[in-house]
């Protein structure tokens, strides 16, 4: 899986890669709900569909993790499965699915909760043939 | 940082001097030693927040300034709506109206210490905390709805609390200008079961004894001696905060393109806080304000139900209920003239001096009581607002003791378990619902509290009053 954490002074950054925006998307998701719990716990039973959009890759990026960690606290759930798709130019839509399962405490290795993703350090570009989306969370 | 280009204009007082777009000076309060610590990014985000428009006076840092989101935490900026002043996102955060409360029981340690045990045991089983929890009430949105518009009133009229609660939370307990309608449905229904929840992170619930006075009167006044036993509780709106954040971040970024505002960090996306923009984000951040207090306050009645079982002869009275995530219309004075500004406080906490008439009555002749919650395995403090402070500040002193160490270092360098067990070695009981929440929350994963009071104190902020050492901490 091609993700990481990395260091912020008070929080806690979350990084995705890939071939395509998409994958990239789908990597950070990832990142930020591994902050959250131990992804390997989190079986992908129960799927849910994510719609957002923006003018702006990087603010797309937030608006699909902040509506991510809305749907996962709505149903009880935590994600450990993405799909993404991007369409558009001036106005970018995503759509995506996220799977699941419901918190089980007993089972799942919870961490700490996350409060929102933010637009501090938040970055979406390419180096070379790789595709990354960054961000700072707030815990 | 780097000391060279500040201006020091006394030993606890540092300029940033006005340069480029910025319309006032930065200024930040802290001894030598805090300012060589802080981080570099604090001077340029308080930079950054001094070019935003209708500024007064200065961008303010507190000592336990650390980088934040678009404002500093420990960032206070005002700003004045005649002069285009905004209302700015970054200087509220996504935790709208975290806070800490402090309630008195009436008990000594002593008489406390052989029920400590099952009072820790109690508040951990009964005080719902940790990722995933839910509270004891089950809302419908129509309820939420009254949450929004009446705080911790809403709290205390169903039966959680007393009226006389409410004299002794800021704003008596509600916040003017909430409307619920400029709330998403969604941050609604994520709070239908939420109120009355601790949350995680640095969320806590502590038994607290005061081990020292600095300031025998306003001891007394605020109800206190050597050995007092208190409850303090900190933590914030919940979910409901974080999706008003996430809603409105992006519409505030558009407004900020919309009228033409300048910002050198997304963060700050803000609006004129006359513009329709920025009056529904102010009536949202004030509904935001109500569901903290309305927490806090159900939260309160939870720990009283634990004491009444546990400790029957304690009586939980209400100390003060401070929030250090806001935005509140004040009328201060600046340029010897009376005004109604927007003081954004992230991070920092209201520390209003005598004579106030946001001050409780029984608490007027000495100021305002100021809660700085410390770390679970070191102390927090209460001080009092001062006269100067106003001058100085708006009105505001820190928050707690800051980060020094980054998350996933503390994750590197500490063991929740280890914590635990070297916690209860000193006389601290600690109950969490995450070991990777308490290695993250290790006491030496932050700044010395104890100096970033003193360099409140010294700079005149806020004065000492009582030093308060934790007993037995319950985390999310």
């Amino acid at each position: 899986m091609d993700y990481e954490t990395f260091e912020h002074e008070a929080d806690v950054g979350i990084a995705g890669y890939g071939r395509s925006l998409e994958e990239a998307f789908e990597n950070a998701a990832r990142a930020m709900f591994s902050v959250m719990v131990e992804l390997e716990s989190v079986a992908p039973k129960e799927r849910v569909r994510i719609e957002v959009e923006a003018e702006e890759a990087d603010i797309l990026l937030v608006e699909w993790l902040n509506e991510l960690l809305s749907q996962a606290h709505l149903r009880s759930m935590l994600f450990s499965d993405f799909e993404v798709r991007v369409e558009g130019d001036g106005m970018l839509r995503l759509e995506g699915t996220a799977k699941g399962e419901r918190i089980d405490p007993e089972r799942h290795r919870l961490k700490v909760e996350v409060k929102a993703a933010t637009y501090s350090m938040l970055e979406v570009g390419r180096e070379g043939e790789r595709y990354f989306a960054r961000c700072v969370v707030d815990v | 940082m780097e000391l060279k280009s500040l201006r020091k204009r006394d030993e606890y007082e540092w300029e940033i001097p006005k340069q480029g777009c910025m319309r006032v000076p930065g200024r930040i309060f802290a001894t030598r030693a805090l300012l060589e610590e802080m981080d570099e990014k604090v001077r340029e985000q308080i930079s950054n927040v001094a070019c935003l428009p209708g500024i007064q006076k200065a961008a303010i840092a507190m000592p336990d300034a650390h980088w934040g989101y678009g404002f500093p935490i420990g960032g206070v900026g005002a700003f004045d709506p005649e002069e285009n002043g905004v209302i700015c996102m970054g200087g509220i955060g996504f935790d709208i109206s975290c806070g800490v409360r402090t309630m008195r029981t009436g008990m000594s340690i002593e008489e406390l210490k052989p029920r400590i045990e099952r009072l820790v045991e109690e508040l951990y089983r009964r005080v719902p905390a940790g990722l995933g929890s839910r509270g004891k009430l089950h809302l419908s949105m129509q309820g939420i709805d009254e949450v929004l518009r009446g705080g911790a009133v809403w709290a205390v009229e169903k039966g959680y609390g007393y009226e006389e609660d409410l004299e002794f939370i800021e704003e008596r307990g509600r916040m003017e200008g909430a409307k619920p309608e400029n709330v998403s449905d969604k941050a609604k229904k994520r709070q239908l079961h939420e109120v009355g929840t601790l949350g995680s992170g640095n969320h806590y619930l502590e038994v607290q004894y005061v081990s020292e006075v600095y300031d025998a009167e306003a001891a007394r006044v605020y109800g206190l001696e050597k050995g007092s036993v208190v409850v303090s509780v900190h933590c914030g709106s919940r979910a409901l905060g974080h999706q008003i954040g996430m809603d409105y971040i992006k519409e505030l970024y558009r407004a900020a393109k919309k009228y033409g505002i300048p910002i050198r960090d997304k963060e700050l996306a803000c609006a004129p806080i006359k513009s329709p923009e920025g009056e529904r984000y102010f009536s949202a951040v004030a509904a935001g304000i109500n569901c903290a207090l309305a927490n806090r306050q159900v939260i309160s009645h939870l720990v009283r139900q634990v004491f009444e079982d546990v400790v029957p002869e304690a009586e939980v009275k209400m100390l003060y209920d401070i929030s250090h995530n806001t935005c509140k219309p004040e009328e201060h004075v600046v340029e010897g003239r009376r005004r109604l500004l927007y003081v954004h406080r992230k991070g920092s906490t209201r520390a209003l001096g005598p004579g106030r008439r946001e001050v409780p009555k029984a608490y007027r002749s000495v100021g305002q009581p100021v809660l700085i919650g410390g770390t679970m395995g070191t102390c927090s403090f209460i001080l009092r607002g001062t006269e100067d402070g106003l001058e100085k500040a708006f009105g505001s002193a820190c928050h707690g003791a800051g980060r020094a160490m980054s998350r996933k270092q503390a994750k590197r360098v500490y063991r929740g378990e280890r914590v635990v067990q070297e916690l209860r070695s000193k006389g601290i009981l600690v109950k969490a619902h995450s070991w990777a929440g308490v290695a993250e929350e290790a006491p030496g994963a932050y700044k010395d509290v104890e100096k970033v009071v003193n360099a409140v104190h010294a700079a005149g902020l806020a004065y000492r009053v009582v030093k308060l050492k934790p007993v037995a901490c319950v985390k999310g």
